[in-house]
């Protein structure tokens, strides 16, 4: 009995792994939160359509994303990363579900919580963490760091707080003045939305109707500020007085395209500016300096975790509708995590910028020229 | 070459009977040397009310010379049509090759050249399109080329700032015009952060080619908040190209080559010299005439002094040289023309041929652009011909007042230029006229004859 109940077992199992994919959903239809708008008569559609090849490449990136946090901010610990490192794990579905919506040809340019962003631009694993480590072979040859990344249509990576709101504008007025029909995704936190320079933006860009889409990462703290300890008024959505306005789940990726969708449709038709406010978290805190426990509670980001995270979302969607197997989500994990590995290794293997590179691009295509160096007579190179 | 003399005090060494000549004990210890022709008189009153140079000078016997420069001075600053003392046509009979133009309408030339060469290129700031401008340098940009690249903004300079260089970002060349550069304070952390350090922290994969433009420095009767030259403020960062042009060949050549920059310049223009009408040369009126940033221009050649300035001040260092020329001191005025980065070789040879020299501008003392000359001719090979310390001519270390009287003092004037040269000029007055003579030609006379004649 035992040997025939070993070989049924056996068989079953052979079965199992013989599913072929034909056996999974190749589409499904989702309901997601309704969005709260603001002076739109209609908002993001609630009733979604995901594929499973697009699951499956949300997963994909969202684990790369937060596998490619959770390695920063291990190499900080080992002080390999210095200075600033600002950690987007737990905001996964924004970056993701704003991609989803655009194409790479549109343009996008957040602040300095940037990392996903740069993935899902078009940087590599293996350039972002060199950059972050401050080796040639980064982004931008370990001259920029954390903050300073930069891809085609992707402006950065911006140090000071909200200054990226006009010069995402700027870049609006830009596919404006040319004709394409190209669009400026322009983010900025909790925080920013304080700052005067956005008002001024949103003055002028609706005053001209540039195609800027304003995103406001609502995380619900600016570095140890909450928002209720910040604004007035804390519906961000809302802040752009003449501006129309959505006010989306930023924890679920599908709620997040969704309503990027809406928000692209709604600029590339000539309407103007429109804005979003994702309500989203971030587990970790402001950045590596902070703990991130002295102004919430560790059961607050632990309740976040378990009935919130985006990545945890979306595997329970797609298992439960028959899209994907275990087994094969644990297979991306595995090539994430080999991923992630090489990029560390090579992040950490890569030599730094050589000394020659100290001055050189300070300007774009100019002529060479000296620099003076810390004394007199150093007199350094400089080429662009 | 001469060493190093300490600064002698000659116009006081007219309160103390004429001296014999003593030679010096040691050589930084001179003592003044007075010769026979000079009589001891009282310093006239007249002199410190009126900024212009008192006309009767009988010292010096080359009257046309002194009408000359009069004249010159005249046709230099005032804002009407002066006639040239250098040549009148009486008859015109064919257009002249060269014309007089305002440095306005040459920097309204230069925006209109470049806006219709290059597609990309486009003019923003307050005011600009149908207003024609605050000081009417966009005058008729806006009726040719439309709304699309001419835009008047609301007043929200850091707002528009930052869409200037987020356009210049995407492709596009913006002109970014601030009202003056007092407003460019709201607007700073863009034109820094955002447009000077991107191409650096992006190892050259982002560049910004935008332009900041408007009028920097002391205007008139306009008090401290909207008199500041930022010239010293933006030339600090590198990644910044600064320019300031003084006549119109300057302003247009100058601009025009900014625009075609790939990168972040700051353009400091003067209101004081919008309507001041230049000389401009069949070269300089033409479609592709541009100067190159980054170099200085010697005005006018000299082997006694150098003067080094920029912007509003050459026109009153040409003005000194010419008193000075009476006397037959041969001052060599240089036209700095692009503060960052600043054609240190030009001044050094200059200092290499004249063994003195005095900067001139109009903003602060501390740390600003002479500070700055003074450091680098220090640190470099023409120190070692220098014979006197570098003397800076700046603005009063004050904010700007209201009453004339008082704006008046603020700023260098003419007087203050000759008389910075205290220490290497003697200053003679008689019967309430002043005459100057190079202290060297006193001193060591035969040094001043085997000074080698450049002009």
């Amino acid at each position: 009995v035992r040997k025939l109940l070993s070989i049924v077992f056996k068989g079953a199992a052979a079965v199992v792994s013989a599913r072929t994919y034909a056996d999974f959903t190749n589409e499904a239809t989702f309901e997601i939160k309704k969005c709260d708008t603001f002076k739109l008569d209609e908002g993001p559609a609630t009733q979604v359509v995901m594929t499973r090849d697009e699951g499956l490449q949300y997963y994909r990136t969202m684990q790369t994303m937060r596998r490619m946090e959770l390695k920063a901010d291990q190499l900080y610990k080992q002080k390999i990363i210095r200075g600033f490192c600002h950690l987007y794990d737990g905001q996964e579905a924004c970056a993701v579900g704003i991609e989803a919506a655009i194409n790479l040809s549109d343009h996008l340019i957040t602040a300095y919580r940037a990392h996903g962003y740069t993935y899902t631009r078009g940087g590599t694993v293996k350039k972002i963490m060199a950059e972050l480590t401050g080796r040639r072979g980064g982004i931008a040859k370990g001259k920029g760091g954390s903050m300073h990344m930069y891809c085609k249509h992707f402006y950065g990576g911006n140090g000071i707080v909200g200054a990226q709101v006009p010069l995402g504008a700027g870049v609006a007025l830009a596919c404006k003045y040319q004709g394409n029909s190209e669009l400026c995704v322009c983010l900025y936190g909790d925080g920013a939305a304080n700052q005067g320079q956005i008002f001024e933006t949103y003055n002028m860009a609706a005053l001209w109707k540039l195609p800027v889409i304003f995103i406001c990462e609502n995380n619900g703290y600016g570095m140890g500020t909450s928002v209720e300890r910040a604004a007035a008024s804390t519906d961000y959505f809302k802040r752009g007085e003449f501006i129309p306005g959505v006010r989306v789940d930023g924890m679920d990726v599908l709620c997040v395209r969704e309503a990027s969708r809406f928000a692209a449709d709604y600029c590339r038709s000539g309407k103007g500016p429109i804005l979003m406010e994702l309500q989203t978290y971030r587990y970790h805190g402001h950045s590596m300096s902070d703990p991130g426990v002295s102004y919430r509670t560790r059961e607050e980001i632990q309740e976040v975790r378990s009935k919130s995270d985006p990545i945890s979302m979306l595997k329970d969607r797609m298992l439960s509708n028959n899209m994907a197997s275990v087994e094969e989500l644990k297979e991306i994990d595995v090539e994430v995590r080999k991923e992630i590995e090489d990029a560390a290794q090579f992040a950490t293997t890569d030599p730094e910028p050589p000394l020659e590179d100290l001055c050189n691009h300070i300007f774009h295509n100019n002529p060479p020229l000296e620099v003076r160096g810390t004394n007199p007579w150093s007199k350094l190179k400089s080429v662009s | 070459m001469l060493p190093y003399s300490g600064s002698v005090s000659l116009v006081s060494s007219f309160l103390f009977p004429p001296l014999q000549f003593v030679p010096p004990p040691n050589r930084s210890d001179w003592l003044c040397v007075v010769t026979p022709s000079v009589r001891r008189v009282t310093r006239s009153s007249d002199w410190s009310k009126s900024r212009r140079f008192p006309t009767g000078l009988a010292h010096s016997p080359a009257e046309d010379s002194l009408k000359m420069a009069a004249s010159l001075r005249c046709f230099l600053r005032s804002g009407k049509k002066a006639v040239s003392a250098l040549g009148q046509r009486e008859f015109h009979r064919s257009a002249p090759a060269a014309a007089q133009v305002t440095v306005r309408d040459a920097l309204n030339q230069a925006m209109d050249e470049e806006l219709e060469r290059d597609e990309r290129v486009f003019l923003l700031g307050e005011e600009v399109a149908q207003y024609d401008g605050a000081y009417k340098v966009s005058r008729g940009l806006w009726k040719k080329y439309g709304d699309k690249r001419i835009i008047d903004t609301p007043i929200s300079e850091m707002g528009f700032a930052g869409i200037a260089v987020g356009a210049a970002m995407a492709g596009l060349r913006p002109i970014c015009e601030f009202m003056t550069f007092n407003f460019s304070m709201q607007a700073i952390d863009q034109v820094i952060n955002s447009a000077a350090k991107t191409c650096y922290m992006s190892a050259g994969l982002q560049a910004v080619p935008i332009v900041f433009r408007g009028p920097n420095g002391a205007s008139a009767g306009v008090a401290a908040q909207h008199s500041q030259c930022f010239a010293a403020w933006y030339a600090h960062c590198p990644g910044l190209k600064v320019v300031s042009p003084w006549n119109s060949e300057d302003a247009k050549g100058l601009l025009k080559s900014s625009i075609r920059d790939d990168n972040p310049v700051v353009f400091l223009e003067n209101e004081l010299l919008y309507g001041v009408p230049f000389e401009m040369s069949e070269e300089a009126q033409s479609k592709d005439f541009t100067i190159p940033i980054g170099k200085a221009k010697v005005e006018r050649a000299g082997s006694h002094i150098t003067l080094v300035s920029h912007s509003r001040y050459v026109g009153h260092c040409l003005d000194a040289a010419a008193v000075l020329a009476k006397e037959g001191i041969e001052c060599e005025v240089i036209n700095l023309r692009t503060i960052r980065p600043m054609d240190v070789e030009s001044i050094e040879a200059s200092v290499m041929k004249t063994n003195h020299l005095v900067t001139v501008e109009g903003g602060w003392p501390q740390f600003g652009v002479g500070a700055e000359i003074c450091a680098r001719i220090m640190e470099g090979s023409a120190f070692n011909y220098l014979d006197s310390p570098v003397t800076r001519v700046t603005g009063v270390d004050i904010p700007m007042p209201y009453a004339k009287i008082l704006e008046d003092h603020s700023l260098p004037q003419i007087k203050d230029i000759i008389f910075s040269l205290h220490n290497l000029v003697l200053i003679i007055v008689r019967n309430g006229n002043y005459s100057f003579v190079f202290a060297e030609f006193l001193i060591c006379p035969y040094l001043a004859a085997t000074k080698p004649n450049l002009h």
